[in-house]
């Protein structure tokens, strides 16, 4: 337990103490939600789906907690190169003990991201429709987004070897898990392909929940997301424990 | 304390450590030279549980640290050929992390983490960002940080590789005073000859993965009709420079592992 946690606080340290790196961190979402939120909202709304920027926050929620999470796992490279890596790998603990430690402390700061991008949402304009039930639930689907991720994080960080595979992580890995996730448009009346694919996407189902329970508008529902992310979130976490326990120095 | 008979190590088709046998006495300060790619870090990687030997068998104080790994782990220190502190963390809180991973009880950890940044010299910075620290402070403090679950075994990977004259003698001369007082085995490797012939006890030669020669300095001198320690491994080791041969093992041993992929 000690391990989980003094592992899991070096994640808190590290973030806390780089408020350049938290405000960089929260940059790109206020893009979106401002170039996109209201460069859409007139065709949008004309189309007859009410508010853009009601649609998008939470997707833009999911995206910071999404990215915050992938840059934590490939933190793990940073330690490989600067060595530190080698320190906890020597340890007397088990491997799954440190890999729990790290991923926890992320999905931890990732959630704190998450929940200062929606508090940026609601100075744009996001409205929750209920209070009282929207605040717990859409915490719930955060911190399953951020677990969820954040082991996927981990298990590139240990595959990877070397900077040079970031980017393709990014872009064939990150970056259409976004797009591809229903966070910018609606899921109904897609292109077939274009559905299957979408369901395909484990962050689909997050963005959902956090959608449904910002706005009270489901695609699926709560029990599907709930059961669907509470699944892929244990598959992921199995699949960063097996590769963080292969990494060799 | 340590026993190694027979240790053999191959990446693919290439042989880094073929039949390395030694023995390690407890307190003793046991020093492995060798040229470049002699095998010395693949060695140590082995014995620090970092790397299965192929073949032949390791003794840490009576286990076998393939078997109780974790046993094994609880009773050594390493202090690894390039840095392992974690830079945006301050010393204490790097102390304190090792402390915990090596399950050293709070009090006791308390005490040991002042007894040796004191020891160490490191105490006055002991709240600043290891980032700021210089190579020699860094250096002193993975050492401190090595003993601090008094290990019975410190390993020493070239523990002074780009050190300034004075650090190096301050920080064997704080190796020594541990050994003395804590009775620590150490195992290390350096490329300064005069260092090994300083600190340790015993000194073993390696040379293309096999052990040329074992003895205290002076034995080395006498067997080889030198005067000094340098001219000793000189006339064992050979004059030829090693770089390239090792550096193209290395380059196989990449290849060997990419196709193995």
């Amino acid at each position: 337990m000690s391990t989980i946690y003094i592992l899991w606080l070096r994640e808190l340290k590290r973030y806390s103490r780089s408020r350049v790196q938290m405000i960089a961190s929260l940059g790109q979402p206020v893009l979106y939600l401002l170039a996109l939120g209201f460069g859409f909202g007139p065709v949008f709304a004309r189309a007859g789906n009410g508010s853009y920027l009601q649609f998008m926050a939470p997707g833009v929620v999911g995206m910071s907690i999404l990215f915050m999470c992938v840059f934590s796992g490939i933190s793990i490279l940073w330690d490989r190169q600067f060595g530190f890596l080698k320190e906890t790998l020597v340890a007397p603990v088990p491997r799954m003990q440190i890999m729990l430690g790290r991923t926890l402390g992320s999905a931890t700061v990732a959630t704190f991201q998450g929940i200062l991008v929606f508090i940026i949402c609601l100075a744009a304009g996001l409205r929750p429709h209920n209070w009282m039930l929207a605040l717990p639930q859409a915490f719930v689907f955060m911190a399953m987004v951020a677990i969820t991720f954040a082991a996927l994080g981990t298990a590139f960080g240990s595959v990877i070897k070397d900077m040079q595979g970031f980017p393709i992580v990014m872009n064939f890995m990150v970056m259409p898990m976004f797009f591809l996730s229903g966070a910018l448009y609606p899921l109904s009346h897609l292109p077939s392909v274009l559905t299957v694919i979408t369901r395909l996407d484990p962050l689909t189902y997050g963005i959902d929940g956090l959608r449904g329970s910002l706005t009270g508008v489901w695609h699926f529902s709560f029990a599907l997301d709930v059961a669907v992310m509470a699944f892929i979130a244990a598959a992921f976490l199995s699949l960063g424990a097996y590769f963080f326990s292969k990494i060799q120095i | 304390m340590i026993r190694v008979e027979n240790l053999v190590k191959t990446f693919g088709d290439f042989t880094a450590v073929r039949g390395i046998s030694f023995d390690v006495q407890q307190g003793e300060i046991f020093a492995f030279l060798g040229p470049n790619g002699a095998g010395k870090t693949t060695t140590i990687k082995m014995l620090t549980t970092l790397l299965k030997p192929t073949s032949g068998t390791i003794e840490l104080d009576g286990l076998d640290p393939m078997q109780k790994q974790k046993e094994a782990r609880q009773r050594f220190g390493i202090v690894f050929q390039d840095p392992s502190l974690d830079n945006e963390q301050t010393a204490y809180e790097n102390m304190e992390l090792h402390g915990v991973l090596y399950h050293v009880p709070r009090k006791v950890r308390a005490e040991r983490i002042e007894n040796l940044l004191k020891l160490f010299e490191l105490w006055e910075r002991r709240d600043d960002y290891v980032k700021q620290f210089s190579g020699g402070m860094k250096r002193r403090l993975e050492i401190a940080r090595g003993f601090l679950h008094t290990p019975k075994i410190l390993f020493l990977d070239e523990p002074t590789l780009g050190l300034d004259p004075q650090s190096r003698n301050q920080l064997w001369t704080h190796v020594k005073r541990l050994n003395e007082t804590e009775n620590t085995t150490v195992f290390l490797t350096t490329h300064y000859m005069d260092e090994a012939d300083r600190v340790a006890h015993r000194i073993a030669i390696v040379d293309h993965g096999q052990l040329i020669a074992q003895g205290t300095s002076a034995e080395l001198q006498e067997r080889t009709n030198s005067d000094s320690l340098e001219g000793a491994f000189l006339a064992l080791t050979g004059d030829s420079i090693r770089d390239e041969s090792a550096s193209s093992a290395d380059n196989m041993r990449q290849v060997a592992r990419m196709w193995r992929r």
